[in-house]
C-alpha cells in the first residue's frame, strides 16, 4: 500500500497545508512517469552534462568523500514519504509533501551552469520551482532576512552520517533577498527524472551563482530567522568557508585558485576555462551584492 | 624460517620488482583507454599515479626497518623500489601539469607559491630529483659511499612530505592519508 500524505502527516500541518496549497492555487494531476518542465528563459544553451556525469560525480558527504560514493551507497536511501517543515518567521509553518512545494505540473526546467569549490563545473538540467514562490505562499514575516536550510539526518541510511565526516545535520543558509532570487530553485528533478538519490532527492535546492556546497540536498527543514545562519562547512573551516561563498574568480578559496575551472565531461585535452564572476549569473545577482567587499564577505 | 624467506627471495631476479611495480600502471592505460576511469578521468589519473607513488615510496622506506628489526632481507630491491616510486611522482606531477591545469603556467606558479599541499607536494617530488639521478653504481662510486648515503637521506624528507601532500590535498582529514602518514613517520623514527 502506499502511504499517502495524509497518512504520515499530522492533522494540523496537513489542514497548513491545505491551506498553502489553495494560497498557491495548483490543483493539477501529475503526469504519469516522466517529468517535464516548462523550458524557462534563466537557462543556458551550454550544453548539459550527461545523465551519467550529474549522477556518478558528487560531492555528498552524507554518503561519503569519493565522487562516486554517493552514487554507490545512497541506494538504501528512502525519499517517500517525506516532509519539509517550513519554520520560523513565516505565517503558515507547517510539515509539507513534497508534491505539495513543487507539484510536478508546476516544474520548469532550468540549465544551470553549477561550479564547485573544488574548481570543477558540470552544466545540468535541474526540475523545480522557484523557491521565491514558494516561501511567498508560506508568508515570509517582515522580520525574516535569512533563511536556513537543514538537511535530513538519517544515519542509517546515509553511511557518511554514521561515519560523522561532518558536523550533520548539514546546514546551509542565504540572505532572504538571495532566496527570493528568481534564479534560486528547488528542484526535485533533473533530465525528466525524478532527482536520484545522490543528487539530493527527493528535494534540493539549486543557487547556480554560489559554489556547488551553499545547494543543500534532501532538505527536510526551511526555516525563516532574523540570524544569519552558521553553515556547516562555515563551521568546520570558517577562514575556508564563508557565508556568502559567491563564485568569484578574484577571491582564491585557501586551498584552490578560483581563476579557472575544469568543465567534467571535457576530455582528456580540454584544459581548464576562466571562471566567470557569479559564475556567468552576474547580470542577475550583482545588485545583491552592490557597496559589498567581497574578498571580506567571502 | 627468515632465513629460508631470504633464500627464497635472493632467487627472485630484479626485472621482476620493476614488471609488478609497472602492473598499476599498466591498469592505469588499460583503465584510460576502455574509458574505465569513471566521470572526471583527469582527478583519477592524478590520484592513482599519485598514490602509488607513495606506495612506493614508503615500501623504499620499509626495507632498512625490515632488515634491523625483521632480518628480512630486499636490500636488492631498493632501487628499483625507489625509482618506481619516482617515475610515478613524475607522471603525476605531468598529468597535473597538462592534462588539469592544461599549462596555465601563471597559475600553477601561483599556486604552488599559496597553497601550502602543492609547494609540500612539490618539494617532495624535486627532492627525489637529485636521488633517481645518482640511483646507478656510477653515481654511488663517483660520489663515494657516505657522501651518496647523505645525499640519499634526502627521502627523509621527501616521503613525510609527500604523505602531508596526500593528507593536505582533502577538504577535511581522512583516514587513508592519516595511515600513511603515520606509517611514514613510524619508519622515520625506528631508524632513531
Amino acid at each position: 500500500m502506499k502511504l499517502r500524505w495524509s497518512d504520515v502527516t499530522p492533522k494540523a500541518s496537513y489542514l497548513n497545508r491545505r491551506a498553502f496549497l489553495a494560497a498557491g492555487a495548483v490543483f493539477a494531476a501529475a503526469p504519469a512517469f516522466a517529468l517535464t518542465g516548462k523550458m524557462s528563459g534563466y537557462s543556458t544553451d551550454e550544453k548539459p552534462n550527461t545523465l551519467k556525469e550529474i549522477t556518478n560525480y558528487n560531492n555528498f558527504y552524507e554518503f561519503g568523500f569519493g565522487k562516486e560514493d554517493p552514487a554507490s551507497y545512497s541506494g538504501n536511501f528512502k525519499t517517500d514519504p517525506w516532509s519539509v517543515e517550513i519554520a520560523g518567521l513565516v505565517d503558515k509553518p507547517g510539515s509539507y509533501g513534497v508534491e505539495d512545494i513543487a507539484p510536478d505540473s508546476a516544474l520548469e526546467e532550468r540549465i544551470y551552469r553549477l561550479r564547485c569549490v573544488e574548481a570543477w563545473s558540470m552544466v545540468i538540467p535541474w526540475l523545480g520551482v522557484p523557491l521565491a514562490g514558494v516561501l511567498s505562499k508560506a508568508g515570509v514575516q517582515p522580520s525574516a532576512k535569512f533563511v536556513e536550510f537543514q538537511t535530513v539526518l538519517r544515519p542509517s541510511e546515509m553511511p557518511g552520517q554514521a561515519q560523522k565526516l561532518l558536523d550533520f545535520p548539514y546546514i546551509e543558509g542565504l540572505r532572504l533577498d538571495e532566496a527570493m532570487n528568481p534564479l534560486t530553485l528547488l528542484a526535485t528533478g533533473l533530465y525528466s527524472e525524478k532527482l536520484p538519490n545522490q543528487n539530493g532527492a527527493p528535494i534540493r535546492l539549486v543557487v547556480p551563482w554560489k559554489y556547488g556546497f551553499k545547494s543543500a540536498k534532501s532538505i527536510v527543514k526551511i526555516t525563516l530567522t532574523d540570524r544569519q545562519p552558521v553553515s556547516t562547512w562555515q563551521k568546520l573551516q570558517p577562514a575556508e568557508y564563508g557565508f556568502y561563498a559567491n563564485v568569484n574568480p578574484k577571491v582564491d578559496h585557501p586551498r584552490w585558485s578560483q581563476a579557472s575551472e575544469r568543465r567534467i565531461g571535457a576530455g582528456l585535452f580540454a584544459g581548464r576555462q576562466e571562471t566567470l564572476m557569479f559564475n556567468g549569473y552576474g547580470d542577475q545577482v550583482a545588485g545583491l551584492y552592490s557597496g559589498m567587499d567581497l574578498a571580506k564577505n567571502y | 624460517m627468515i632465513r629460508k624467506l631470504n633464500g627464497y627471495l635472493r632467487r627472485i631476479p630484479v626485472w621482476a620488482v620493476w614488471l609488478f611495480g609497472l602492473v598499476p600502471l599498466a591498469l592505469l592505460i588499460w583503465d584510460t583507454l576502455m574509458g574505465g576511469l569513471g566521470v572526471d578521468p583527469i582527478a583519477d589519473l592524478e590520484h592513482r599515479l599519485g598514490r602509488t607513488a607513495l606506495y612506493f615510496l614508503i615500501a623504499g622506506l620499509a626495507v632498512t626497518p625490515l632488515l634491523r628489526l625483521g632480518r628480512l632481507n630486499l636490500m636488492r630491491f631498493r632501487r628499483a623500489l625507489g625509482l618506481l616510486a619516482f617515475s610515478y611522482a613524475v607522471l603525476h606531477v605531468l598529468v597535473w601539469v597538462v592534462l588539469d591545469m592544461g599549462l596555465s603556467w601563471g597559475q600553477m606558479l601561483g599556486d604552488l607559491v599559496k597553497r601550502p599541499y602543492l609547494t609540500v607536494g612539490m618539494l617532495a617530488a624535486l627532492a627525489l630529483v637529485p636521488l633517481a639521478v645518482t640511483s646507478n653504481n656510477w653515481s654511488i662510486r663517483k660520489l663515494g659511499g657516505a657522501e651518496w648515503r647523505r645525499l640519499h637521506q634526502l627521502v627523509y624528507i621527501a616521503v613525510p612530505a609527500a604523505a602531508m601532500h596526500f593528507l593536505w590535498v582533502g577538504k577535511v582529514a581522512k583516514p587513508e592519508p592519516i595511515l600513511w602518514l603515520g606509517v611514514a613517520v613510524a619508519l622515520l623514527l625506528v631508524r632513531l
